[in-house]
């Protein structure tokens, strides 16, 4: 039988890896898919709350976590093209120009 | 039955979960998204969930995928992806394991309390996933949906300018 804490240990491992890979990768757009791996995670954990509970809200946020998320990746996407016409490179190492 | 195949997608949504992170080529980890995506579509649809089975597959698997994919098209950056591509594994991946564990003890030692609310699978199967989500959203909900629409405005005009301009 599956129960809502096999979901939520699913979602933590997912979580986990998407941390990991956050803080390694140094290629921008892998360190955003990364990101959107968490989402995920986050969204499972909504979801299986939500009928574990027997409310829909959880399921309302992940309505709006996937809208966040759609904006996000235009707005991310479209700030990494400008780096890269700028500094033609995706390294996030190279991200330093607010450093002094 | 149903614990077997939830061990399965489980599964293949992990292992393509730590080949999103593991693979070198940035459209390998894509690739792998689009199969994380699916399994989660995969459990919403078991959670008695199917219109957020749709709009994941429509919205991540179809809308974000297809927008990483065309930046990396777009961007052709075959010289950065030689050389090393990860850095400070051994931190971070201690940090992770601590998170990981960490949640874990929450979720095993505590109890997930509150059932009994008035959306049960009857309801759903009576009603309709959708028409509750409906519901929710446009009676409940209405202000932060429209906030939503205001938001997606913004991101359209803000990725047209980053895109378009010298920055």
């Amino acid at each position: 039988m599956i129960t809502v804490t096999h979901y939520l240990l699913l979602s933590a491992i997912l979580f986990a890896i998407g941390t990991f890979g956050v803080l390694t990768r140094k290629n921008a757009i892998v360190v955003f898919m990364c990101i959107e791996v968490m989402l995920n995670a986050v969204n499972l954990t909504f979801v299986a709350l939500s009928r574990h509970v027997g409310n829909m809200d959880g399921q309302i946020f992940v309505f709006f976590v996937m809208t966040v998320a759609a904006a996000e990746a235009a707005v991310g996407l479209a700030l990494i093209i400008a780096f890269y016409r700028n500094k033609e490179s995706l390294d996030v190492d190279d991200f330093n120009m607010l450093k002094w | 039955m149903e614990t077997l195949f939830f061990y399965l997608v489980a599964g293949v949504a992990i292992v393509s979960a730590i080949f999103v992170i593991k693979c070198r080529n940035p459209i390998n980890s894509a690739l792998n998204l689009v199969t994380t995506f699916l399994c989660l579509a995969v459990f919403y649809v078991m959670l008695e969930s199917p219109f957020m089975a749709a709009i994941q597959i429509i919205v991540y698997a179809g809308a974000i995928i297809v927008l990483i994919i065309f930046v990396i098209m777009l961007l052709n950056f075959g010289k950065t992806i030689k050389g090393r591509y990860m850095h400070g594994a051994a931190g971070a991946g201690l940090l992770s394991v601590l998170m990981l564990l960490v949640a874990s003890q929450f979720v095993r030692f505590g109890e997930a309390t509150g059932t009994g609310g008035e959306i049960t699978s009857a309801v759903i199967d009576e009603i309709g996933h959708t028409e509750l989500i409906g519901r929710a959203l446009f009676l409940d909900f209405v202000l932060p949906f429209e906030i939503a629409g205001v938001l997606l405005l913004i991101a359209i005009l803000g990725a047209l300018i980053l895109a378009k301009q010298k920055v």
